[in-house]
């Protein structure tokens, strides 16, 4: 058996496309694909399952990329605030809406605040006022600028209920 | 914030699950959504030599009813497989309203019911349903398995009734009985963190449940709310008084045992 402790090969799906790289198995999902992978649309901000900002999809369901050791991910399908945006580049639909209503302020827990409402809205396209915060409640925007994020959730959100 | 470096192991099956934490040799630690134990790690509260991940376990990944009725939850079920299962809602709506309060989104589609069992923070939601629903905890360790009564499993802050080399397999909450009314409430600073005081009740009919939570180094299991006020043993930190948790404790008691009376139709 390979060495336990040793680093070795993780295999997963990100943004569509299949990625190689090694590990070690302390290393976190959150920095694999930010410093393996050259994913740095993750942010990292609390290291510790608070903050929300390194949110991505692992096989279609939201998760805090910091908690959760690479190795673990093997054979996962990953979403990350890089796969939402169309191959053109063009905005994806909650990307838009968040510049529309100017949903940020120095941009830092965007990426997160997009993963997790995506996997709402994916999931319940009419969601609710209380589903919405609900989804939401595990970010935080160290700006405080919560009145616009929402503002553009619900934008981002009546627009999914007019697609589905 | 990075952990320190261990082994990682992922077995196939429970058998090579249990003989990897059996090794004395090496102080190893179950790995299952990681919520909890991945944070203390990254903090460096916790240094395990070798995590035995369940993820590959395919047995211990089940949500089911068994044949006398109760529900029986594997150790890799997460929290939000949980509450998506209509049977828990319709049939157990005291555990998936309680479940509603565990942390968030993010945290309950890894985060499992086992391993908020095992890792028995006594501020969390988990253990104080598993009592007041009466649930029994199956954990398998070197000499077989074993069933543990939820008054008897959760011992002290993060400390449960398991032996060494042992580990929580399965969680039991029975159907509870026709008749009964629930209530679930708890006081925090903000939705999705741990609570600083909460109440789960189950009224039955021969029986009435009142589980107070964050009040003590366990979940305490209270006849009546006129014992809370000198039952409870609260902390005095900076995000509230012991007098103020003592109080709140003693006030949610009184309304969640009225809200339960009344669910359970007077």
């Amino acid at each position: 058996m390979a060495d336990p402790g040793g680093e070795r090969e993780v295999r997963l799906v990100v943004n569509g496309v299949e990625r190689v790289a090694a590990a070690e198995p302390r290393l976190l999902l959150s920095d694999f694909l930010r410093h393996r992978l050259g994913l740095t649309g993750t942010h990292v901000g609390c290291e510790h399952g608070v903050c929300g900002a390194c949110t991505v999809l692992l096989d279609g369901e939201p998760v805090r990329s910091c908690l959760v050791f690479a190795v673990q991910a093997e054979g996962a399908e990953l979403r990350t605030v890089e796969g939402l945006a169309g191959e053109d580049g063009e905005l994806g639909p909650v990307q838009r809406a968040f510049h529309e209503a100017h949903g940020m302020q120095c941009g830092f827990c965007t990426p997160g605040f997009l993963i997790s409402l995506t996997a709402l809205l994916e999931e319940r396209p009419g969601a609710s006022e209380e589903e919405l915060v609900d989804a939401l409640s595990g970010n935080l925007c160290r700006c405080t600028g919560y009145a616009n994020i929402l503002a553009a959730a619900r934008a981002a959100r009546d627009q999914a209920a007019e697609r589905a | 914030m990075k952990p320190a470096s261990f082994d990682y192991h992922a077995p196939a099956t429970l058998a090579e699950a249990l003989e990897l934490l059996g090794d004395d040799a090496v102080e190893s630690r179950v790995l299952a959504g990681g919520q909890s134990l991945v944070p203390m790690m990254n903090f460096r509260l916790a240094v395990p030599e070798a995590l035995v991940d369940l993820r590959r376990i395919e047995e211990l990944r089940y949500l089911r009813t068994g044949a006398d009725g109760a529900l029986e939850v594997g150790a890799r079920t997460t929290q939000a497989e949980l509450l998506r299962d209509p049977a828990v809602a319709a049939g157990w709506p005291l555990l998936h309203a309680g479940v509603t309060h565990v942390g968030h989104p993010q945290v309950r589609s890894r985060g499992t019911v086992c391993g908020s069992l095992a890792h028995h923070d006594p501020h969390g939601e988990l253990p104080a349903l598993a009592l007041a629903l009466g649930a029994t905890i199956t954990v398998a360790g070197p000499d077989g398995r074993r069933r543990i009564a939820a008054e008897d499993f959760f011992v002290s802050f993060y400390e449960v009734a398991l032996e060494s080399g042992e580990m929580v397999v399965e969680a039991r909450f029975p159907a509870p009985p026709a008749g009964s009314g629930w209530s679930f409430r708890e006081i925090a600073r903000r939705h999705g963190d741990f609570a600083l005081v909460g109440v789960a009740c189950l009224v039955a009919p021969a029986e009435t449940r009142l589980v107070v939570f964050g009040a003590a180094e366990r979940p305490l299991l209270l006849a009546d709310p006129g014992e809370v006020a000198a039952a409870v043993r609260p902390l005095d930190d900076l995000h509230a008084s012991a007098e103020y948790r003592r109080q709140v404790a003693v006030q949610l008691a009184g309304e969640a045992l009225a809200e339960a009376r009344e669910r359970a139709g007077g």
